[in-house]
């Protein structure tokens, strides 16, 4: 950071024992903790979508274009283990959850300081593990983010150390929970109830549950693959007595939960900036508070739909798809709560409100389409094509992808004590949502007329399709790229951003920007709810 | 909640949290246990039988016994009485070498009789038997494993106690290292029927 930023900026930038690197990478305040995560996943999330953007290019035309068959495998599976374990996951909760939960209850930290320190370093170390097998052994993992067995067993590339990073992003995951329930349950301030707690930390606190209860399966799931690999257990191995499907159960016991890790912090975010934004108190407060634990806990049992064609009994079958369709209630409950908040509320479309209505029409085409996969007679049909690719994006990037931006450009401008320009900031959202639904509305028609997913070659009359996929990939690049510029540029030399512009009744809005090290000079006493604007003071 | 004072029953809380989620990690073991018993109910049965049931049972007394030490030096702590603390905690350290040695004689038997993960042995021979001395060495491993973690907690604790600093009034860390020891005991009273005693 330039010395005149620093200068302009005060509170937690400023007050510090250490000095230089030191004062962040050992720091236990949770707001430097979180700004690490940030900078972390934001990294990663460009990353990824370069590769995202190489995957796209050589679709554009069928046979080889600008990768061999290898590499392009390799582009996926680290396309997506970036994008999964590397963003999405740790995006917003590790990173805006760790900014904003403590300073929305009222709390000086989280429960665990030295533990949330600890859970950013099994972060990083686990990133670094994951690229270093990007480029030692036998080469990038070419299995896919899912390391099917018996593949990943059997592959030459380097899937051992890849998936021991994984395990220990994994550790970090559940620190990170474990960490945010206990300062919940803890540390709330005098007349935090928990009808008063922000709809954020709610969604965090779902998302915090489905952590702990969820990602054990996988750590045990994926040391599981390493010692196939390396002794030869064959507890997968039909040869040697072993079953591959229950790898896959294995595996969709957490990875389906972790989808909800991913989209229930979005959709918390989302909860916040819409009554903000239409100075309205949010409709149903109470029911999208209990529809993110329903989500949390209907998700938890619906892992079997990734496996409708793997040979599992009919019954199984039928028991997960009506499963799925319980997931849709309390996600519809979220929606059209969103949207009556909306209603004759005064609406000032700025930068976060945009993302955030967005979100609302991406997710819901990506939650309609999951419709057609949850049940087992269409979802055999468009099963493993670029269907479900799009169907993915769409709840991914529409939903979280989407929500992390609306929490940047909420949120940040308090953290920084600058702000965006708004042009731009709209322009570039403009453009991402246009290339948005050109590239991925599209996959999902290429998916519906028969194109596989993962696939290097396909047959010529995909052909058209494609290149509109593909042109959708370079406008949505060039909406990102103006995007995360104008956050970088306005944050360190933007408007100064002072007291509580947006109007927010929560509680980070009632103190100093940027906060301060320890967020309240005296413990707050909660009066109020944290959608009750009027007669609560606001600025 | 003030940041100064120390909050004893949340970090309990976190601590119970934490080995939930130890409790699942071994469970993704058991459900594999389940799956493939259903399937080889036989195999496993004559798998059980070439396990020493004496290693075995002699293990279960040494665990239980270094719980039994580790739940007195959380009282021993609480009345203050350091050396007892101490005392007992080395207790449970013993008994956990003591655990350790008993597990490296009884894989190093199996490893002379040729039974152990990939052997020529367990290949020629029937799927279920070399399932079930996989899930064996995977169990067993990972048990073994969290022993030798639980060990060095153990030993940092009784460290902390020496120096002073976990004493009769803050103590919370001893508290949670032996709840995390009973985790260790407990997910062996598990393995031991499954595997030793299976019909």
């Amino acid at each position: 950071m330039s010395q005149d930023t620093a200068m302009a900026q005060g509170g937690f930038w400023r007050d510090t024992r250490r000095s230089g690197i030191g004062s962040w990478i050992f720091s236990t305040d949770h707001k430097r903790i979180g700004m690490m995560y940030l900078y972390c996943v934001l990294s990663f999330f460009l990353v990824g979508v370069v590769l995202g953007f190489l995957i796209r290019l050589e679709l554009i035309a069928p046979g080889p274009t600008i990768v061999t068959a290898q590499t392009y495998n390799a582009l996926f599976t680290v396309h997506g283990v970036v994008m999964i374990f590397l963003f999405i996951i740790p995006g917003i909760p590790a990173s805006f959850g760790n900014l904003v939960l403590p300073i929305q209850l009222g709390a000086r930290d989280v429960a665990f300081p030295r533990v949330n320190l600890l859970s950013w370093w099994l972060y990083a170390i686990g990133a670094v593990i994951v690229l270093v097998s990007l480029f030692t052994g036998g080469g990038a993992p070419d299995t896919g983010w899912t390391f099917y067995v018996p593949f990943s067993a059997r592959t030459s590339t380097n899937v051992s150390l890849a998936v021991f990073g994984v395990f220990v992003l994994g550790f970090s995951s559940i620190l990170t929970g474990i960490n945010f329930i206990t300062t919940i349950h803890r540390m709330r301030a005098p007349g935090m109830t928990w009808t008063r707690i922000p709809l954020f930390t709610w969604s965090l606190y779902a998302t915090a549950w489905v952590q702990v209860l969820a990602t054990p399966i996988i750590a045990i799931t994926l040391l599981l693959v390493v010692t196939e690999r390396i002794l030869g257990l064959g507890l997968f191995d039909p040869n040697r007595g072993g079953d591959p499907v229950m790898y896959q159960h294995m595996f969709w016991i957490y990875s389906h939960p972790a989808v909800y890790i991913m989209i229930l912090p979005g959709m918390g975010v989302i909860s916040d900036i819409i009554p903000v934004f239409s100075r309205k108190p949010i409709f149903g407060y109470k029911m999208i508070a209990f529809s993110s634990l329903a989500i949390a806990a209907a998700g938890s049992a619906v892992w079997g739909h990734h496996m409708y064609t793997s040979g599992m009994s009919d019954l199984g079958v039928l028991v997960f798809s009506f499963l799925t369709f319980i997931v849709a209630i309390p996600s519809a409950i979220k929606v059209f709560n969103w949207v009556s908040t909306m209603y004759k509320g005064s609406i000032s479309l700025e930068a976060p409100m945009l993302f955030a209505l967005s979100f609302i029409l991406l997710f819901s085409i990506g939650g309609l389409s999951g419709l057609i996969l949850g049940a087992a007679a269409t979802d055999i049909h468009v099963h493993d094509t670029h269907f479900v690719v799009g169907h993915f994006r769409y709840v991914m990037f529409g939903g979280t992808g989407f929500a992390f931006f609306a929490a940047a450009h909420y949120w940040l401008p308090k953290y920084y004590g600058r702000r965006y320009k708004e042009k731009p900031a709209i322009v570039g959202w403009i453009l991402m949502f246009v290339g948005f639904n050109v590239m991925y509305f599209t996959m999902q028609v290429l998916g519906m007329e028969g194109m596989p997913r993962r696939y290097y070659d396909y047959l010529p009359e995909f052909t058209r399709l494609n290149v509109v996929a593909t042109v959708g990939s370079w406008i949505l690049v060039a909406g990102i790229v103006i995007v995360v510029w104008n956050l970088w540029r306005g944050l360190f030399r933007g408007e100064p951003f002072t007291g509580n512009p947006w109007g927010g009744a929560t509680l980070e809005w009632s103190i100093a920007t940027p906060p301060p090290t320890e967020n309240f000079d005296e413990d707050p006493v909660v009066t109020h709810g944290p959608y009750e604007f009027k007669g609560a003071g606001i600025p | 909640m003030s940041h100064a004072e120390k909050d004893s029953f949340g970090a309990k809380l976190g601590m119970w949290l934490f080995l939930f989620t130890e409790m699942l990690l071994f469970g993704g073991v058991f459900i594999l246990y389940s799956v493939y018993l259903t399937r080889y109910p036989k195999e496993f049965g004559l798998g059980g039988h070439q396990l020493d049931l004496v290693f075995g049972a002699t293990n279960t007394v040494v665990l239980l016994t270094s719980s039994l030490f580790a739940a007195m030096s959380v009282t021993a702590i609480k009345r203050g009485a350091k050396q007892l603390t101490l005392g007992l905690l080395s207790g449970t350290i013993g008994c956990a070498l003591i655990f350790l040695f008993i597990k490296y004689l009884e894989w190093s038997a199996k490893f002379h009789h040729g039974i152990y993960p990939n052997s020529p042995k367990l290949i020629a021979g029937p799927p279920g038997e070399s399932i079930f001395f996989s899930l064996y060495y995977l169990t067993t491993g990972l048990h073994g494993i969290h022993v030798i973690i639980g060990g060095i907690l153990m030993t940092w604790t009784a460290v902390m106690v020496q120096k002073g600093m976990l004493n009769s009034a803050d103590n919370v860390t001893l508290e949670n290292v032996t709840l995390y020891w009973h985790l260790v005991d407990l997910v062996w009273i598990f393995i031991f029927p499954l595997y030793y005693l299976i019909l």
